[in-house]
């Protein structure tokens, strides 16, 4: 940091021993965004159901307790900081999926799966 | 309805939302929109003077049904939309608890129903809550009075939440089946609104100074009337003594105890301020009401009373 500013639109202006508030952080405009699992009942998996702004993670908790179970939806729900989610990106589609486009023999299409056994 | 609307087997594998039309019987009492008390013995206890049981009904009744609609003034008003629909879910749930003790106190004692115009639709418990004056509403002055900032939201929600769960957690025992049903749905419904409003306010006690001096400001300012919510009143006592009501001076000890604990972790102390004085010993539970609640209702009641036979 130099110690001549011109921010503020009054010219270079010395900021030695002066309040000027240049080296205080900036506030955070937004609540960071968290993105919501919600688990319908025993047995099936979290699944995504949108994202939401909270001040910290019990409050998104609260949050996503009131955005997106109010109509009985949910048994259980999972936030997690969207910037704390590793994501693959567009770009690496190819290498990323595609080699497992063509091993049918990966796939257990060859068992017959009975009626009753749930969420295969 | 019927009993079973299945998704497909395969919908369900990747819908959160799937179970939600499985069938009805997650559905609480009190969702019939003909009849909010179907299904619920309404049969008044022996013993029980059924007049004392429809005034104790109708004070919790008012507490609920004018605490939520000034809490749902703030939809739309909330800081964000998160907290708006926060605050709008609770407003719902005390307007649950206020339509099911309305028509309990109308079941009861039919008598206390205000007679409205031939031909009007409108069922009791709406009667009640739209052709009565201010000063035949019996709700605690706390629940009343105009809303002031988020802070004054979140300050109210707590004390009101913290006195109404200790009294629910007690009337879930009353021998009457409908106050013990409304209690049992209730306490976990203000379980969380005391959650939701005790986090608020740690919060705002140890966030920003701002934020810090507008909640103690809150809390000087509704303290005056926290007292006033322990005070027994003769139809409390008469319901409490026939083992259908609670007498409000035995929660107390468990409400304070528990805003002692939020107020701690808040690092709030405790405001020195002198209760509010009813007016000749008069407060809420007497009818005696601020101007606010007269204004309050002529809003909330303008429609229905200008179309009595409305059909809605």
């Amino acid at each position: 940091m130099s110690n001549l500013s011109a921010e503020g639109g009054h010219g270079a202006v010395p900021l030695e021993g002066v309040p000027t508030g240049v080296d205080v952080p900036a506030p955070e405009p937004e609540w960071p965004l968290y993105e919501v699992f919600v688990r319908g009942k025993r047995g099936l998996n979290h699944v995504h159901v949108g994202s939401l702004h909270a001040a910290d993670d019990r409050m998104a908790l609260l949050h996503a307790r009131d955005v997106y179970t109010r109509r009985n939806e949910g048994v259980s729900i999972w936030v997690v900081r969207a910037d704390a989610i590793t994501a693959s990106s567009p770009d690496e589609k190819d290498p990323m999926f595609a080699p497992s486009g063509d091993k049918v023999y990966r796939h257990p299409t060859f068992y017959d799966i009975p009626d009753n056994v749930p969420h295969m | 309805m019927s009993e079973h609307i299945h998704t497909s087997p395969e919908d369900e594998h990747d819908s959160a939302y799937s179970g939600l039309l499985v069938n009805d019987a997650h559905w609480a009492f009190g969702t019939d929109f003909e009849d909010p008390l179907a299904g619920v013995d309404t049969t008044i206890p022996d013993g029980v003077d059924a007049p004392a049981l429809a005034a104790y009904a109708l004070m919790l009744g008012d507490d609920a049904l004018v605490m939520s609609h000034r809490i749902a003034e703030w939809t739309s008003n909330a800081p964000d939309l998160e907290d708006d629909i926060a605050l709008s879910n609770i407003a719902l749930d005390l307007l649950g608890q206020a339509r099911l003790l309305l028509a309990r106190a109308a079941k009861a004692d039919a008598s206390v129903v205000p007679a409205l115009p031939e031909g009007s639709p409108a069922p009791p418990e709406d009667a009640l809550a739209f052709f009565r004056e201010a000063h035949e509403f019996r709700n605690v002055r706390l629940a009343e009075l105009v809303n002031g900032d988020f802070a004054e939201a979140t300050v109210r929600v707590l004390l009101f939440s913290t006195w109404r769960l200790a009294t629910f957690e007690r009337l879930r025992t009353s021998r009457d089946h409908v106050l013990a049903a409304v209690a049992a749905k209730g306490v976990k419904e203000l379980a969380y609104h005391r959650d939701y409003s005790a986090r608020w306010f740690v919060t705002l006690a140890q966030g920003t100074d701002e934020s810090r001096r507008r909640l103690v400001a809150a809390l000087d300012a509704l303290w005056p009337l926290w007292p006033e919510l322990f005070d027994t009143h003769a139809v409390e006592a008469a319901a409490a003594a026939a083992g259908v009501g609670v007498d409000p001076a035995t929660v107390r000890e468990a409400a304070e105890g528990v805003l002692d604990q939020v107020l701690g972790a808040a690092d709030v102390p405790r405001p020195e301020v002198a209760r509010r004085a009813g007016v000749l010993g008069r407060t809420g539970r007497d009818g005696m009401h601020g101007e606010p609640l007269g204004r309050m209702l002529a809003e909330m009641q303008s429609v229905a009373r200008a179309h009595p036979r409305g059909q809605w």
